[in-house]
């Protein structure tokens, strides 16, 4: 929304053509697209169907983590319990199902209403507690991680019902469900935050949450949810995370938090909030997905390989830092 | 001494700028007029080398320059007070003034006290008493100006620029600040004072520049015109009387809102008063008199003690702005940049912001036509000058950014609205309309609650006027009395009352 008001009436194709380069999604676009080119003369297997769709299977969760990661960032905040509750939800889930005997159905419930009970917690600290997030959500991803091994005994649990792996494996026709998963999740939050009142809320609180508050906007509330989309967000990638390992792990996700925060910033939206968009999110996620993809496919020493995504992402951020 | 010829100025395919002269003397103060949206900050910004100009030369002393930036126009002998202030609220006066500059001694340490005796000898320069060792976020508005003013001549400028400095000033305030001005006169500085209070101009300025739309009207000297002669030439036509007519009251008009027993703080002096039904009550009083802290107060938007608020005689304890948005009582903050806009939003987007109840589309999602033609009425109310809704609002003048704040309320079915010092930074023109503006609204069986420190403003618009000192209401004049002997008298020697 916001590339729309920077660009003014007039319709002529040369405004046309300074409003695109004026969007904010036209730099990730730019970076997807040089990517992509790079890896696949690299690589010529890259722009095979099978790839692209393996690629997307894989950026699913650190995709989906990032959608609640943008609503948190878009106020100012910051969330970096996803990777932890992730964990949680998923360990406690399969535990229900394997443990307690309870039906894979009702397991998964409690886990989703358990990711977003957290995500309440943090967002109710933030709002009412006034302590920052970066704070709150440091302590809840360390509480998070520690009762999902506790718990566990710092094992995975597995023996889960063999239905589960349809969420992490399955495919509809040729597509794989965590990508379906995924987009319907991206098409969700574009609605939420393009089309409600509460999405413009949202960027007010980024924008100016003195001025937000002052003219009425319930600004501890719209705190209160986007935390509490976050920790649903991390419970649904939970979902696909067990499907694909069909176990509850206590020590996954390790630093996709971390991801997620690049997939948000890769982007396009602003560090201080107010500014962004969902699809920037999606593309920054994708571009993170070629990445790890390509440096794989081209046999690249793993460890190397987070130092050139690491150069990659401040060279993106570099080349951004000044386009609006 | 500067000479500006023939600057343009276009942001994108629109020209704001459209060839403008200017040319200031040495030991003068220059005054430049012009509304909202003239173009007046934009060709201060250019002087400056803030923003290049599109066309245009600048000569100083004869001498031809292409400012690159804010430095280069710095190293040429010029100063700029920012019409939004530039300090650094945690840091102390000395400290702001030598940001970046700061002298060092022999160690390569900070020279604190080179630093300290720099900045009161500039202070003494200026003939004005600011404390250098509090931080600046706990001077009043006229002090931090001071610092603003201090350090520009710290840097040596000969050439001075004061976008707008008087309108967050008190009458006593501006005083000072024009002795300071007269002061630098004296010393041979060239000054460039922008403002819309044009009784200012008639006080201080030698000489005066117009601009109308961006186009260069005239340039002569103050005593060759006359107040209806300079409304014309910024307009372009006469304005009839600003303040509209006041309406008459019965005794037995309805009350909307009754404060009682309002305390700020602990053991603070006790504030009450009631607003009655089609009424404008005017809260007058020095900076600092506790009239913002008031009604925040009120809305539980600010710290408060104790307060019992009734709406149309029923008790109720609002839990902040947005309960208070409920009960159709809005308010109208007094710094638009830091409390009324969101700078990175569209006008169309900060007007509707807390209107979104009007265009929803099933229960959900929002109705975005409906919104554009509800917000495209609001600003043709106001008469935004803007390319369009869509633009953003950190691309308007300052008088049309307090405008879209005003449109967002307006724009509202409102019960009661609290307008804090609502024509700061608005020109001549405007301000009448919003008077009209404030006049319909009320006449609508409405009530406003208009915080002001311009007097004349507070007398001719107010129907009753609440008088504050220290924290507290001090008097309730009406009528006859609303005058600015009995409203200054109470603001300065009132009695508090510290009793529940
Ligand atoms: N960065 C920008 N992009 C587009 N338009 C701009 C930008 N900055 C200023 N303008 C436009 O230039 C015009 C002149 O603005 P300017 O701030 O100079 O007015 P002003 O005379 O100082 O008004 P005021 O009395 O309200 O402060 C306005 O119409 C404004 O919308
Ligand atoms: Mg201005």
């Amino acid at each position: 929304m916001s590339h729309e008001a920077a660009a003014g009436e007039a319709t002529s194709p040369g405004r046309n053509f300074a409003r695109l380069l004026q969007s904010p999604l036209t730099l990730p676009l730019v970076g997807l697209i040089v990517v992509s080119v790079l890896m696949a003369l690299a690589s010529p297997n890259f722009f095979s169907l099978d790839n692209l769709l393996n690629v997307l299977r894989q950026v699913s969760i650190v995709g989906i983590l990032a959608v609640g990661m943008t609503f948190v960032i878009l106020t100012g905040g910051i969330d970096l319990s996803v990777g932890a509750v992730m964990a949680l939800v998923g360990t406690i889930t399969a535990g229900l199902m394997v443990n307690s005997g309870l039906p894979g159905e009702a397991a998964m419930a409690v886990g989703l209403l358990l990711g977003l009970a957290i995500g309440l917690f943090n967002g109710a600290l933030v709002a009412w507690g006034k302590m920052p997030s970066i704070i709150v959500t440091l302590a809840t991803m360390g509480m998070a991680r520690g009762i999902a091994l506790i718990y566990s005994g710092g094992y995975p649990i597995s023996g889960l019902p063999s239905w589960i792996s349809w969420f992490g494996v399955g495919r509809i026709g040729v597509v794989p469900v965590p990508v379906i998963i995924m987009v319907v999740i991206y098409a969700i939050a574009w609605v939420l935050l393009e089309r409600t009142a509460f999405g413009r809320h949202v960027y007010a609180l980024g924008g100016n949450e003195t001025a937000a508050r002052l003219s009425g906007v319930k600004t501890h509330r719209v705190k209160l949810i986007v935390f509490g989309i976050s920790g649903l967000t991390s419970a649904l990638a939970s979902v696909i995370l067990t499907g694909r390992l069909m176990s509850g792990q206590p020590n996954a996700g390790v630093g996709f938090e971390l991801d997620a925060i690049a997939a948000v910033v890769l982007g396009g939206t602003a560090i201080a909030g107010g500014r962004g968009l969902i699809l920037g999110t999606l593309i920054g996620a994708v571009l993170l997905g070629i990445l790890n993809n390509g440096l794989n496919l081209m046999g690249i020493n793993p460890y190397l390989q987070d130092v050139i995504k690491g150069a990659i992402i401040l060279l993106a951020i570099y080349i951004g830092r000044d386009w609006r | 001494m500067l000479e500006l010829q023939g600057i343009r100025k276009s942001f994108g395919k629109i020209e704001v700028l459209h060839g403008v002269d200017l040319e200031v003397r040495s030991g003068e103060v220059h005054a430049l007029l012009g509304e909202n949206g003239a173009g007046k900050s934009t060709l201060m910004k250019i002087l400056c080398g803030i923003i290049p100009p599109s066309a245009g030369t600048i000569r100083i002393q004869g001498t031809e320059h292409h400012f690159a930036n804010y430095d280069a126009a710095i190293a040429a002998g010029i100063g700029i007070v920012f019409q939004e202030f530039s300090l650094i609220p945690y840091l102390n006066a000395a400290e702001n003034m030598f940001l970046a500059r700061e002298l060092r001694n022999r160690l390569g340490l900070l020279d604190r006290r080179a630093m300290r005796k720099r900045a009161g000898e500039i202070m003494q320069r200026l003939g004005v008493n600011v404390p250098l060792d509090v931080p600046v976020q706990r001077l009043s508005i006229a002090e931090q100006q001071f610092v603003e003013i201090a350090k520009a001549l710290s840097l040596d400028a000969r050439i001075l620029v004061l976008d707008e400095p008087t309108a967050t000033l008190t009458p006593t305030e501006v005083e000072h600040l024009f002795k300071v001005m007269r002061e630098l006169r004296r010393q041979g500085v060239a000054i460039i004072f922008i403002s819309h209070h044009l009784e200012e101009i008639f006080q201080i300025c030698d000489r005066i520049t117009v601009l109308r739309d961006g186009e260069f009207v005239g340039s002569c000297a103050v005593s060759e015109v006359d107040n209806d002669r300079l409304v014309e030439m910024m307009v372009g036509r006469r304005i009839e009387s600003s303040f509209p007519p006041k309406p008459v009251f019965e005794a037995s008009a309805p009350v909307v809102l009754e404060v009682d027993n309002l305390r700020i703080k602990k053991n603070g002096p006790v504030s009450r008063f009631t607003l009655r039904k089609g009424e404008i009550l005017g809260f007058a009083g020095l900076v600092g008199s506790g009239r913002t802290e008031t009604v925040l107060a009120m809305l539980s938007a600010g710290p408060v003690a104790s307060c019992t608020l009734k709406i149309d005689g029923v008790e109720k304890r609002l839990s902040g702005p947005d309960e208070a948005l409920y009960h159709g009582i809005g308010l109208l903050p007094e710094s638009r940049k830091e409390q009324g806009l969101i700078t990175s939003f569209s006008i169309l987007q900060n007007i509707s912001l807390n209107n979104y109840g009007k265009y929803r589309k099933g229960h959900w999602f929002l109705d975005l036509k409906k919104e554009r033609k509800a917000t495209q009425t609001a600003m043709d109310q106001v008469r935004v000058k803007a390319q369009g809704p869509n633009a953003r609002v950190d691309t308007l003048s300052g008088g049309n950014q307090q405008k879209v704040v005003i449109a967002r309320w307006l724009n509202h079915q409102m019960k009661v609205l609290i307008f804090d010092e609502p024509t700061r930074g608005i020109d001549v023109g405007a301000k009448a309309e919003i008077y009209a503006l404030m006049r319909e609204f009320t006449a609508q069986g409405n009530a406003i609650i208009m915080i002001s420190s311009e007097l004349p403003e507070v007398i001719g618009m107010s129907d009753r006027v609440c008088v504050f000192r220290q924290g507290g209401i001090v008097a309730t004049v009406e009528g006859e009395a609303i005058s600015s002997e009995q409203i200054m008298t109470h603001a300065t020697t009132g009695s508090i009352e510290h009793v529940a």
